[in-house]
């Protein structure tokens, strides 16, 4: 129950962190550390506590407890997805600052919400 | 039946789009007629997967042969079919236009790849019956729209695309997480089972996750308290991205998706004849129709404007769905289509007035009226669509939405959809008083002419609103927007069908 609760709070930190910073930089760190926190989530969800593989070596003969295999493989999607997104954030913090020469969303602001 | 139809809907566009971003350097006729092309069919496979519902009944496509609840499925029932229509139709109207539209900017290649990478996500979403599934395409159609905001790379436009982008992934953890949940909960990713599994008790977890989904998705319908990135992305986005945003894809991404979970997996909402209600929609329905349309009123850029309309009307469609009677859900997915095409009008006639006058300020406008008829009297249409004019189509799904809260006996809802409707009617005379009645100013006497193609996609849409009202004959009410309310009212059990194998 601990790791889950840690869990939680690192999300929450990443969410706070791209919600308060005032870099572009920092705030796409934010969003890749609440990213992590739920892949981290994800595999947690598939852990047993002494678990072995998923494999069986003979029909029916399971190997007491087993660790869950399919949040591992779609942990695995998640992780590629997030790094199209931040790739993609990136990309574009980069142009920013070649338009406006910082990083600092105070200064960038002309789009008022 | 499995139908070959449902992935199909996916893969064509896919296909689509990388085919325009690989071969379209070569090829420079190849991503006007791919885009076309591609839109084309998919807007028919969308009205023919209408009539294969009304024969044949839900259907089933199994991924690889793989069946429920093992393997990932694709299901077709009434709520799909009509999301499909409403996406493509708009996908390939809009297709149309920026034929012509897209000239001034370098690349179409790129332009036509992510519009097609964009339509396969959200096709994917409202197809797909399984948990992972429906988050991966999500992903898919949202960061070919934050590539697409950013498209014209000026300041403004990247400055909204970041901000987009950290909204809109913030969003889609949200959704993670709460799927995440879900599955450590029943340990399955399928929608039908998962709801059988919840059903069964074990629901312990539900409250916290339908916090999570409805900050999720709220997000991506830009429900006011979630809206703040939507007044920036929307306008930023070249004309036919800024309709298919404001029109279909806060649509497929948030409000299908939301209403989807909420009432056939969670079953936290549900529909029955007295109306059962659930608070939290109809809370945020009712902000974000007031909140819109009162930032509405002070905007002189008319995309900015027509952007925090599209808040307003989304709350108009969570407002109805959230009151849960028959036909309070039918008159809300009924808004929601209407939405969909004077919406995208709208946009598309801000983005010929901006081509021919080169400004989007309502002011420096003025007096376009006689100058471009077509692009005023569509938008005229739509404008009296949006704010509720009989005989178009805004009017009969308002109409319906005030009588269904009247009857559940909602009369606070009702009291604020009309005077948002007198608010929204307000801010449209705005816009046809200042951008296009009065006379020419000096600035306006050489107007750049809007291309045929656009004209054409304006003349359609328009005629959509004309008709619109038709939908609710009989006939037509039990072919389309019927079996759509119907699959909501279905509850956890409507998506059963999945794992039985769909009609056969």
């Amino acid at each position: 129950m601990t790791a889950y609760i840690l869990c939680l709070i690192l999300f929450g930190l990443g969410i706070y962190c791209a919600v308060s910073k005032r870099n572009l930089i920092k705030i796409i760190v934010g969003v890749a550390i609440a990213e992590y926190a739920v892949n981290l989530m994800f595999v947690l969800v598939g852990y047993r506590m002494g678990g072995v593989p998923p494999i069986f070596a003979a029909p029916g003969e399971a190997q007491g407890a087993m660790v869950d295999p399919l949040p591992h493989a779609l942990v695995l999607t998640s992780i590629v997805i997030g790094l199209a997104t931040t790739a993609l954030l990136a990309a574009i913090a980069m142009r920013i600052y070649r338009k406006y020469g910082t990083y600092d969303v105070n200064e960038i602001r002309e789009l008022r919400g | 039946m499995t139908h070959t139809l449902m992935p199909l809907m996916i893969a064509v566009p896919l296909g689509g789009a990388f085919l325009c971003a690989l071969m379209g350097k070569r090829a420079r006729a190849l991503p006007d007629a791919m885009g076309f092309l591609v839109t084309l069919l998919a807007a028919a496979g969308a009205v023919y997967s209408v009539s294969l519902v009304k024969s044949a009944g839900p259907l089933v496509y199994s991924m690889g042969g793989w069946r429920a609840p093992v393997g990932i499925v694709l299901s077709l029932d009434g709520l799909t079919s009509l999301m499909l229509v409403t996406v493509n139709l708009v996908a390939f109207l809009v297709a149309v236009y920026a034929r012509g539209y897209m000239e001034r900017y370098t690349s179409k290649r790129l332009f036509y790849g992510l519009f097609l990478l964009m339509l396969a996500g959200m096709n994917g979403v409202v197809l797909t019956g399984d948990m992972f599934n429906l988050f991966v395409f999500l992903e898919i159609a949202s960061v070919a729209s934050y590539a697409l905001v950013a498209f014209g790379t000026g300041k403004h436009e990247l400055e909204a695309a970041f901000k987009y982008g950290v909204m809109g992934t913030i969003a889609s953890l949200f959704i993670l997480l709460g799927i995440i949940l879900l599955y450590a909960r029943t340990s399955t990713l399928n929608m039908a089972d998962m709801a059988a599994q919840l059903a069964d008790g074990g629901g312990d977890v539900v409250p916290l996750v339908t916090g999570l989904f409805l900050a999720g998705f709220g997000l991506k319908a830009a429900l006011v308290p979630f809206h703040a990135w939507l007044p920036d992305a929307h306008p930023s986005a070249p004309a036919p991205i800024s309709a298919m945003l404001s029109g279909v894809l806060i649509k497929s991404l948030g409000v299908y998706a939301l209403v989807r979970v909420l009432y056939n997996v969670l079953g936290v909402a549900k529909v029955t004849e007295d109306g059962s209600p659930f608070t939290p929609l109809i809370v945020l329905g009712i902000l974000s129709m007031m909140v819109g349309v009162v930032l509405a009123l002070g905007q002189w850029d008319m995309k900015r404007l027509l952007a925090y309309h599209s808040i307003s009307q989304i709350g108009y469609v969570i407002l109805a769905i959230g009151i849960g009677t028959p036909l309070a859900v039918m008159a809300g997915l009924f808004h929601l289509f209407n939405h969909s095409i004077f919406k995208s009008l709208l946009f598309l006639d801000s983005g010929a007035l901006e081509h021919a006058t080169g400004t989007r300020d309502l002011r420096r406008m003025a007096g376009v009226g006689r100058k471009l008829p077509v692009t005023s009297s569509t938008t005229l249409i739509a404008s009296m669509s949006i704010a509720g004019i009989p005989p178009f189509n805004g009017f009969w799904s308002k109409l319906l939405i005030i009588v269904a809260a009247v009857q559940a006996g909602h009369s606070w809802s009702a009291f604020w959809a009309v005077l948002a409707s007198i608010l929204t009617l307000a801010s449209f005379t705005k816009v046809l008083r200042y951008g296009f009645q009065g006379g020419a100013s000096e600035r306006l006497r050489q107007l750049a002419a809007v291309p045929l193609s656009m004209k054409v996609a304006l003349v359609l849409f328009a005629v959509i609103c004309i008709g619109g009202g038709l939908l609710l004959l009989p006939s037509l009410r039990d072919l389309f927007l019927g079996p759509a309310a119907d699959a909501l009212a279905g509850g956890t059990e409507q998506l059963g069908f999945v794992l039985t194998g769909g009609a056969s």
